[in-house]
């Protein structure tokens, strides 16, 4: 599914490098945990992969189903698969949520040579997939996340994973703001959308996301490198030890 | 020796005065209001009310040539003739230039008058001697029309006003609305022009209670000129609406002087300006807030794919004005580096218990607004287009006015997003 080979990026304007080197190999099917301390890397690397264009790749490469996608601007990317769900979803004034999602579904599969959505099958997928993540019908007539609280923008996140059917989702820390009942409805719609096709990237700070949504391989980056990589086991032994054994280790 | 202080008229100046004489009928007002066009010119840079739209040097550029009078004359100019059908269906529409002819719904006057349109007074807060727009206006004949809405009226279909289409339109209206009464205006401000301007000098007084939508919808051809002026009293706790939409026109200037007339009222204006390459286009406002306890909000948003935008926002708060509360804010989009925008928001505060504030912005699109779409799969242009569509389409949501009416305004503006960009 997804392989990153020795990628180094930094900061566009400035030329700071935070990613130095990562590789990574995430399989079809396969729910890979990325951890770290702030500062690490994880959510530049999440906006890598989506292609913000506010980082520059300087070195190594990132294959998507074997074919590179770094000369792919967000929208292409997306339409082939890609989805990332955002730390922090903005809010955008003005753009009613409904009136997105549509565009968005059917820009994807115009890109993808599909038939485009006719209104009475978009609002049944839609109306479905809401209620399976509890929102209700009033958020969604609501200018997109503008005034969601942030356990509501997790879930509109989710909301839109479920409807684009991606087939790489990256998520940057979609815990954090989370209490503790929203956690469980965001890792019970993740979980619900894991099959042998759709892989997931899921960063995070915390174990306590990874009891939710059961990782298969767990690594942790540390300045912009994978130094550690293992089981679900080495989420466990990283809340257990905190980061600084493990840093140690690779040093 | 008497010595009036005359300095030399550049040569449109001298069109434009030849241009005012060799529309007329002779008779002694008019000639007043000539004479003194002669005398006080159009305003320039100099003139701090016009800094931004020097008219005089603009002016200049379309009213250069030697047979230009002769081409007015002889109606070389292609008049629009064609019929529009109402911004809102259903709409009472009134031709400014034969008003009598409309059908009054119940509860409104509507009248012609042989008054030609005042230019005396200046009450429009510029602190000019003498206003260019109304001078202009009456140089040129407009004469007012009268519309009156009786006391408690509701007028539930919008009364459209229509200033003759084409070559040399020059209208003037005076509304008044009764206590408690309800009604909506569309001042309807479209066609093409010769290279002398148009104009249209609204004055609306509002009774107390009284709510009243105006919604100023300019969409003249690109090559045209235009002078508008609306000039509105507000009286106690009434409340007044405003939308203005400019989408046309090569030279605009568009005026609104709002006053309170008495404690509590409330005035919220919303505006919408939309550039393309070559067009010049200037909103001015005065808001006087000389009652206590009165409300103002006043948003400007404006789209640049090229030409020369203005926004000047004045809020003047008198002494006895206290607990005012009035925001203004002015945003751009500079979607092309040929467009240029200038805003001049001002405050003027003698009371000493108010809330008054202002703000400009201008900028490109949002790049985080904009990632963030993409991501989901839009392409560039099209999450460019939907961005802007909810910068502006924002300003009709926020005037609360309805399905029909909010429709149509988006309608247009829509219209305007899908050809120019």
């Amino acid at each position: 599914m997804l392989e990153i080979k020795n990628l180094h990026a930094r900061v566009a304007d400035e030329g700071t490098e935070i990613l130095k080197g990562v590789d990574l190999t995430v399989k079809d099917g396969e729910v890979a945990a990325i951890m770290g301390p702030n500062g690490s890397g994880k959510s530049t690397l999440s906006y890598i992969l989506a292609g913000r264009d506010d980082y520059e790749v300087t070195e190594g490469d990132i294959l998507y189903n074997g074919e590179s996608i770094l000369e792919m601007d967000p929208a292409e990317r997306a339409a082939s698969g890609v989805f990332l769900a955002f730390q922090y979803p903005l809010e955008i004034p003005g753009v009613a949520t409904m009136t997105f999602l549509k565009t968005a579904m059917n820009a994807q599969r115009k890109a993808r040579g599909e038939a485009e959505l006719m209104t009475p099958d978009f609002m049944r997928r839609v109306k479905a997939a809401a209620a399976e993540l509890k929102i209700d019908a009033e958020m969604l007539k609501r200018p997109l996340n503008v005034g969601f609280s942030g356990g509501e923008k997790k879930r509109a996140e989710i909301l839109q994973m479920a409807l684009l059917e991606p087939k790489l989702c990256v998520m940057d820390e979609t815990d954090s703001g989370l209490d503790i009942d929203a956690l469980k409805i965001v890792a019970g719609g993740v979980n619900a959308l894991r099959g042998p096709e759709r892989s997931f990237l899921v960063i995070t700070h915390y174990q306590r996301l990874l009891d939710y949504i059961v990782p298969d391989t767990v690594h942790v980056l540390y300045k912009g490198k994978i130094i550690k990589s293992g089981t679900k086991d080495l989420a466990l032994q990283l809340e257990n030890e905190g980061y600084s054994q493990i840093i140690g280790e690779a040093a | 020796m008497s010595v009036t202080e005359l300095r030399p008229r550049t040569p449109a100046e001298t069109a434009l005065v030849q241009l005012a004489e060799s529309a007329s009928t002779d008779e002694d007002a008019r000639r007043a209001a000539i004479e003194a066009l002669r005398r006080e010119g159009l305003p320039h840079r100099r003139v701090e009310a016009w800094h931004y739209t020097d008219l005089r040097n603009l002016m200049g550029r379309r009213l250069g040539g030697d047979h230009l009078i002769e081409a007015v004359a002889a109606r070389e100019f292609p008049q629009n003739e064609t019929m529009l059908s109402p911004l809102v269906p259903g709409s009472t529409v009134v031709d400014l230039d034969a008003p009598e002819r409309a059908s009054a719904p119940d509860g409104v006057t509507i009248a012609a008058t042989e008054d030609l349109a005042d230019w005396h007074e200046s009450p429009n807060h510029l602190d000019r001697p003498v206003d260019t727009v109304r001078l202009v206006n009456a140089a040129f004949g407009a004469r007012a029309a009268t519309i009156a809405v009786a006391d408690m009226a509701e007028v539930a279909a919008p009364i459209e006003l229509r200033s003759g289409i084409g070559l040399q339109s020059h209208a003037a209206v005076k509304v008044a609305v009764g206590h408690g009464a309800k009604a909506v205006f569309v001042e309807r401000v479209e066609g093409g022009g010769s290279p002398a301007p148009s104009s249209l000098v609204s004055h609306l007084a509002i009774g107390d209670g009284a709510e009243v939508l105006w919604v100023v919808d300019q969409a003249k051809d690109f090559d045209a000129a235009h002078l508008g002026q609306l000039n509105v009293s507000v009286g106690a706790n009434a409340t007044f609406k405003l939308f203005v939409l400019n989408a046309g026109g090569a030279l605009v200037r568009q005026e609104v002087h709002a006053v309170t007339a008495g404690e509590g009222s409330q005035i919220i204006m919303r505006g919408v300006n939309l550039l393309q390459k070559d067009q010049h286009v200037d909103v001015t406002t005065t808001l006087r807030h000389i009652h206590p306890g009165t409300t103002a909000t006043e948003t400007f948003r404006n789209v640049l794919m090229g030409g020369h935008g203005v926004f000047q926002g004045m809020i003047k708060v008198a002494r006895e004005a206290q607990k005012t509360d009035a925001k203004m804010a002015c945003n751009t989009l500079l979607l092309s580096e040929d467009g240029d925008f200038s805003a001049k928001p001002e405050l003027e505060i003698f009371a000493d218990d108010v809330q008054c504030g202002h703000g400009a912005t201008a900028g490109e699109i949002n790049g985080d607004h904009l990632f963030y779409l993409m991501s989901r799969g839009i392409p560039e242009p099209q999450a460019k287009a939907l961005l802007v569509k909810a910068f502006v389409d924002e300003m009709v949501e926020e005037l609360e006015i309805g399905e029909v009416l909010g429709e149509a305004l988006t309608a247009k503006i829509d219209a305007w997003l899908d050809t120019n960009h």
